[in-house]
């Protein structure tokens, strides 16, 4: 069966989540992920916004992390104090799902800036919730296309900490969270090994390893073992076209 | 009637000053765009633009002019991409920034509504954002010796805030998403609330836990029907996602924003005439369908 790029990164990212896990989502192939695997694998998840929805229930695609659609039949809403403080801070977020322009070996992630801070080259959103995200989550999955220019060996900006320079730079400075899991591309998957760094532990069907090197930025390890990612199944190809994403607002890309 | 209740021109006229510290409150949902573009029509100056999410609202008024300085932690257009006009502003150096993480921003006004100079947190540590705020320290606890980050307190001159529903005081009801209003009312010196519907203090006193704002801390109360649109109020309105999506062409050049201002902002007297400008069409198609919450028992005690 055909699919895209981007429904491979989706399902790939879905399919890392745990049934009864409670997951931190944002806008866009996170929210396709999460809600894919609701309702799919784990019925149990608990989605939880930023903007203080939690275990939303949205009867359509969410257009933002503020839409209205997340409000109604949700479990609960807060205000963004409570839920920084008492969902991510207190320690109860299983999974946060990052993105950003640029995720470094160490699985930093800049939303800042391109170039210099005070005359960036491109001024970019900044952090929002992300840093709180990638200090106290439990694990966190970053999803980005796989280009030379997005994983550079060292990101302009550290808006996100991931291991920073190595996994015990995050350990000296008492970060809560686990700290970053893997990277999702549209080659294949990238897992944090003992040091923080990233390394290639599976590849999507058809890509090669010289693919993957040819676009990241620093000499990327390979994993003895590199099993070639599980292709789409027809049940979450239709879910994810026919019940999350039928307008393709996040799912055109890459075809 | 209270004196409380007025237009949004007297409104800003009385209690937003050129040079303030703003802060317009509310997480995508109920942004408060009736007061911005008023502030637009109004010419303020230098203000100081605070907003976890400065919005398509504080786009349109760094492009107007209104603003010397962005204090913010997310300046996008949320699934659209980025704000142009911040955007230009920083990347040409005329526009000054200062930002936080979300975190960060609601702490500074938790602390300032509750009477603190800061507040500690576990976030920012490991981020460059401390490199690049000065404004972001470190402090000792005294209890584990452990080291936090810390945001200082932010008290603005004014808070703008978009509900549902108040009294004539200002009691007001607000339900779906509420990001950071309270604290923003709480932190600041004067409150405009603007809200869809003035309604009489009984129906406030029927759901006393739906009320999130005293009177007593609100300065004005403005009646502004479709008052947050394009962004939404949960049962009035729905976001209009389609201008959001035109706002990144529209925001591609500062002629095109300007024509958009002389249009929508200087080119209508005020909120109705913009609701009648937007046209029936729009609103209906807008207009989510009616689904209550059930009804609580308060009880009677008598």
């Amino acid at each position: 069966m055909e699919y895209t790029p981007a429904e491979l990164m989706v399902i790939t990212a879905a399919r890392r989540l745990r049934d009864g896990e409670r997951v931190f989502v944002g806008v866009g192939m996170p929210n396709l992920a999460a809600n894919l695997a609701k309702r799919s694998h784990a019925p149990g998840l608990t989605m939880i916004y930023e903007s203080g929805v939690v275990d939303a229930n949205p009867s359509r695609l969410p257009l933002s992390i503020g839409d209205a659609c997340l409000v109604t039949n949700a479990s609960l809403v807060c205000s963004m104090m409570e839920v920084f403080s008492f969902y991510l801070q207190r320690g109860f977020i299983d999974v946060g799902f990052l993105g950003g322009a640029q995720v470094d070996r160490f699985a930093n992630i800049n939303a800042t800036v391109i170039g210099p801070y005070d005359r960036p080259k491109v001024r970019l959103p900044g952090s929002g919730g992300a840093c709180e995200i990638a200090v106290n989550a439990k694990r966190i999955l970053i999803l980005s296309p796989h280009q030379k220019r997005r994983f550079p060996e060292r990101v302009d900006f550290v808006t996100s900490p991931g291991f920073l320079g190595g996994r015990k730079e995050r350990l000296r400075l008492g970060l809560p969270g686990g700290g970053p899991e893997a990277v999702v591309t549209d080659l294949g998957v990238m897992e944090c090994d003992e040091t923080g760094e990233l390394v290639l532990t599976s590849l999507h069907p058809g890509a090669t390893v010289e693919q993957a090197r040819a676009n990241t930025g620093w000499s990327l390890r390979v994993a003895d073992d590199l099993p070639v990612t599980p292709a789409p199944t027809a049940e979450e190809l239709r879910l994810l076209r026919e019940e999350l994403d039928p307008k393709r607002i996040y799912l055109k890309g890459g075809e | 009637m209270s004196g409380k209740v007025m237009s949004m021109a007297e409104a800003v006229r009385r209690f937003v000053a050129d040079g303030d510290t703003v802060y317009a409150a509310g997480f995508t949902h109920a942004v408060p765009y009736a007061a911005g573009h008023e502030i637009i029509r109004q010419r303020k100056r230098n203000l100081i633009l605070c907003r976890a999410t400065p919005d398509l609202m504080y786009d349109q008024l760094i492009a107007a002019g209104c603003a010397r300085k962005l204090v913010f932690s997310w300046a996008g257009n949320a699934s659209v991409g980025l704000l142009r006009a911040v955007r230009r502003g920083v990347e040409s150096g005329s526009l000054e920034v200062e930002e936080y993480t979300h975190y960060g921003m609601t702490a500074r006004l938790f602390a300032g509504a509750a009477g603190l100079p800061f507040y500690p947190l576990r976030s920012n540590t490991g981020s460059d954002l401390v490199r690049v705020n000065p404004n972001i320290k470190t402090v000792t606890c005294p209890y584990t010796g452990e080291t936090l980050s810390t945001v200082p307190a932010l008290n603005p001159d004014v808070a703008i805030i978009h509900v549902q529903r108040a009294d004539a005081e200002g009691n007001a009801q607000l339900w779906g998403i509420f990001g950071e209003q309270r604290e923003a009312a709480f932190a600041a010196r004067r409150v405009i609330l603007a809200v869809e519907e003035i309604v009489d203090e009984r129906v406030i006193r029927s759901d006393p836990n739906r009320t999130v704002i005293p009177g007593f801390v609100v300065s004005a109360v403005v009646e502004e029907p479709w008052g947050a649109h394009p962004s939404f109020l949960q049962g009035y309105y729905d976001r209009d996602n389609e201008f959001y999506i035109q706002w990144d062409k529209i925001s591609s050049s500062d002629e095109s924003l300007h024509a958009y201002l002389e249009e929508w902002v200087f080119g209508v007297a005020d909120r109705r005439e913009y609701v009648r400008k937007l046209g029936a069409e729009k609103v209906v198609a807008l207009t989510p369908k009616r689904y209550y919450s059930v009804p609580v028992d308060y009880g009677l005690y008598v």
